[in-house]
């Protein structure tokens, strides 16, 4: 037999059938929060279906919902109707919802690894594009429209094609205080924002394969922010020691047997991919983004691209518009850029390790002057009492941080958090689109250390000099 | 979903690369239960001065003038022309509603975003990849004085410029299929229903561990 991919075994696992090049594919497990799924629970209620083995669905609120006092409950009667509406559509269809005042409320991407919802082998779908999360357990996981979900609780399928395949390979190792964002950001400067359409990624090397499973998500979350399917990372004993012991991942005998499968997960020496991709580790600095587009980043130590010296026309016009937006000229050091607000959290990096990390950074240093707001919204209830228990919330509170309850937030302000028109931000999130964080608002992404070592210097500093 | 028939329809040309979906809908209307309605918030951002809520009546805000959908000629336009990479970003599907409540039928462009792409089908919205050249001949002609109308023909698979040469497209002969029936996607797939109860009885067996 041919040398497979991972990606390669994972959709020939999940083969329903075949009508030309076109596969009926099987979902093992679907993700559902409040924004993109009542109306694929009223497309149900019109045509009178019911969801295919419910229970292989999770629910949880987690974009609308507010991160300061939890019991005051939602102010915004719209949001409010939304986060109501996925309380009735799951008590009615029968699928399980940690709600709003389940202390495993969280992130829809942090609580799928969390409780071993998400398992290696698997098919994985949710409203929600940053699905690509859950690749970095050997899942073959990625985001779909309303339409499509109520597909999959109909049917537990989705009709697809095959995409490519892409090896990206972050060769040797990183660099001290380089982290996983750094890399992810670093491959999107190098292939593009639409460098992975039409491909699944599969991140490997050594420098990945050295990443913790928190690393490890933070590249696959960005995925799609390089525009692939979904990004793919190849099982270890890290992946499988992450899992033991979660409330739904297998138990006993049971996980030893899903153990021996998740083990064949990587793709066989001599694979074939359809585009390699190779970066070296060293080479990769602290990474910030300067424009409207992931892809628009640069080193700390490098300076803002003059539009004037880049000769696509198409592509000077890209970059004379982002620098308008984001009120930034030309020839602009990164290290010269002053944030107004900073967020640490999203479903990039709010989990555990993005929390110490962060921590590390400020403790015994103080919010810099000039800072509005500097604010900590862990991924999810468990992560939130990790971090209380190890101290890291004093840390954060005595440096002048705000310590917040979990959710979305400020990575796409549908709730109370957001940026004001012209504030500028340093975000651990994964857009810096436009509005994103608000109307008007200007987003530099950046690691959780980084995100720190602006607030504590009031500006874009390398953090490898604190 | 209704079938999607021929028609002729005027070109908006709108000369962005890398449209993502926060800009083709901004959040604050994805907190609505609906399906409909979001036409007159589709880029809410670029087409308006001040910032729009949901459940605001639109009809007193003020328009941005230098924006393409606010130009005259391109009232009632049904064809958007676009560059590289539109829809990118996250998975709304709020996007393609908001497009499709306007009135766009077809989108042109260089390329699209994956989930985008997939979600433009499900709501009877046909996108189409053309090759750079033919974008920029189109973004010329229709940027001239008048409008330029294009007749889409979806069996035979053409674009028909008015004064201009027919232009072929590709399309996915299944998705083609849905598009032209106007077909219940669901409905298709549970046709294969024993296929799918056949499969999970080979997973348990391979994979009890997911059907505990």
């Amino acid at each position: 037999m041919a040398a497979a991919t991972l990606y390669d075994k994972l959709w020939d696992d999940h083969v329903v059938r075949y009508e030309g090049d076109t596969a009926l594919l099987y979902i093992d497990r679907q993700l559902i929060h409040e924004v993109t799924s009542p109306q694929a629970f009223e497309g149900l209620r019109i045509h009178g279906r019911r969801p295919r083995r419910p229970e292989a669905n999770l629910a949880v609120p987690d974009h609308n919902v507010p991160t300061t006092r939890r019991a005051a409950g939602i102010t915004d009667p719209v949001a409010r109707l939304q986060v109501e509406t996925l309380v009735h559509n799951c008590a009615e269809f029968g699928i399980t919802l940690f709600g709003m005042d389940d202390p495993r409320q969280g992130i829809v991407h942090v609580i799928g690894p969390e409780t071993g919802f998400t398992l290696p082998g698997t098919t994985m779908v949710c409203g929600d594009s940053h699905t690509s999360t859950h690749g970095a357990f050997g899942a073959l996981a990625f985001g779909i429209g309303t339409s499509e979900v109520e597909h999959v609780l109909a049917t537990r399928c989705l009709v697809q094609r095959k995409s490519k395949a892409m090896l990206i390979s972050v060769d040797g190792s990183l660099g001290p205080g380089i982290t996983a964002k750094d890399v992810v950001l670093a491959i999107i400067g190098e292939i593009g924002t639409a460098g992975g359409t039409g491909y699944v990624l599969e991140f490997g090397g050594d420098a990945v394969r050295a990443l913790s499973m928190e690393g490890r998500m933070t590249i696959c979350n960005m995925a799609i922010e390089a525009g692939a399917r979904a990004g793919l990372i190849a099982v270890d004993e890290k992946t499988i020691d992450y899992l033991r012991g979660r409330p739904y991942a297998p138990q006993g005998e049971l996980f030893d047997q899903a153990a021996a499968h998740w083990r064949t997960l990587q793709s066989d020496p001599g694979a074939v991919f359809d585009r390699e991709v190779h970066l070296d580790a060293a080479s990769i600095k602290p990474q910030v983004t300067w424009g409207t587009s992931p892809e628009m980043v640069a080193p700390v130590d490098g300076r803002v691209p003059d539009p004037d010296r880049i000769t696509d026309p198409a592509k000077a016009a890209g970059v004379r518009r982002a620098l308008v937006y984001m009120g930034l000229s030309p020839g602009t050091a990164i290290t010269d850029i002053r944030p107004d607000k900073v967020f640490i959290g999203s479903c990039t990096n709010s989990r555990i390790e993005d929390l110490r990390a962060a921590a590390e950074v400020v403790k015994g240093r103080k919010v810099a002057e000039g800072i509005k707001l500097a604010m900590v919204v862990p991924g999810s209830g468990p992560v939130k009492e990790q971090a209380e228990a190890e101290g890291l919330d004093r840390i954060f509170r005595e440096a002048g941080f705000e310590w917040r309850e979990p959710g979305c937030s400020m990575c796409l302000a549908m709730n109370a958090d957001r940026l004001e028109p012209g504030e500028r931000c340093a975000s651990t999130s994964n857009r810096n689109f436009e509005g994103r964080q608000g109307y008007g608002g200007r987003t530099h992404l950046v690691s959780p250390a980084m995100a720190a070592a602006a607030a504590v210097a009031g500006r874009f500093v390398d953090v490898r000099d604190l | 979903m209704q079938p999607f028939t021929n028609f002729t329809g005027i070109v908006c040309p709108l000369d962005r690369s890398n449209v993502d979906t926060d800009a083709i809908i901004p959040k604050q209307f994805l907190k609505s239960i609906q399906r409909s309605g979001f036409g007159p918030n589709l880029f809410d951002e670029w087409r308006y001065l001040d910032t729009g809520e949901p459940g605001r009546d639109n009809s007193g805000r003020p328009l941005n003038p230098s924006f393409v959908l606010n130009d005259p000629r391109y009232a009632g336009a049904s064809i958007l022309l676009t560059r590289a990479n539109f829809g990118c970003g996250s998975s709304r599907e709020h996007a393609p509603w908001a497009l499709a409540d306007y009135g766009f039928k077809v989108i042109l462009a260089e390329g699209f975003a994956d989930i985008f792409f997939n979600n433009c089908f499900e709501n009877g919205i046909l996108p189409i990849v053309l090759d750079p050249a033919v974008i920029d001949r189109l973004f010329a002609q229709a940027s001239g004085p008048g409008a330029l109308q294009v007749q889409v023909e979806l069996a035979g698979q053409t674009l028909a410029p008015a004064g201009g040469d027919v232009i072929p497209f590709d399309v996915h002969p299944y998705r083609k299929h849905c598009l032209l029936l106007g077909l219940d996607e669901i409905g298709q797939t549970l046709q294969h229903a024993d296929a799918i109860a056949g499969y999970e009885e080979r997973r348990q067996q391979q994979a009890p561990w997911l059907f505990t």
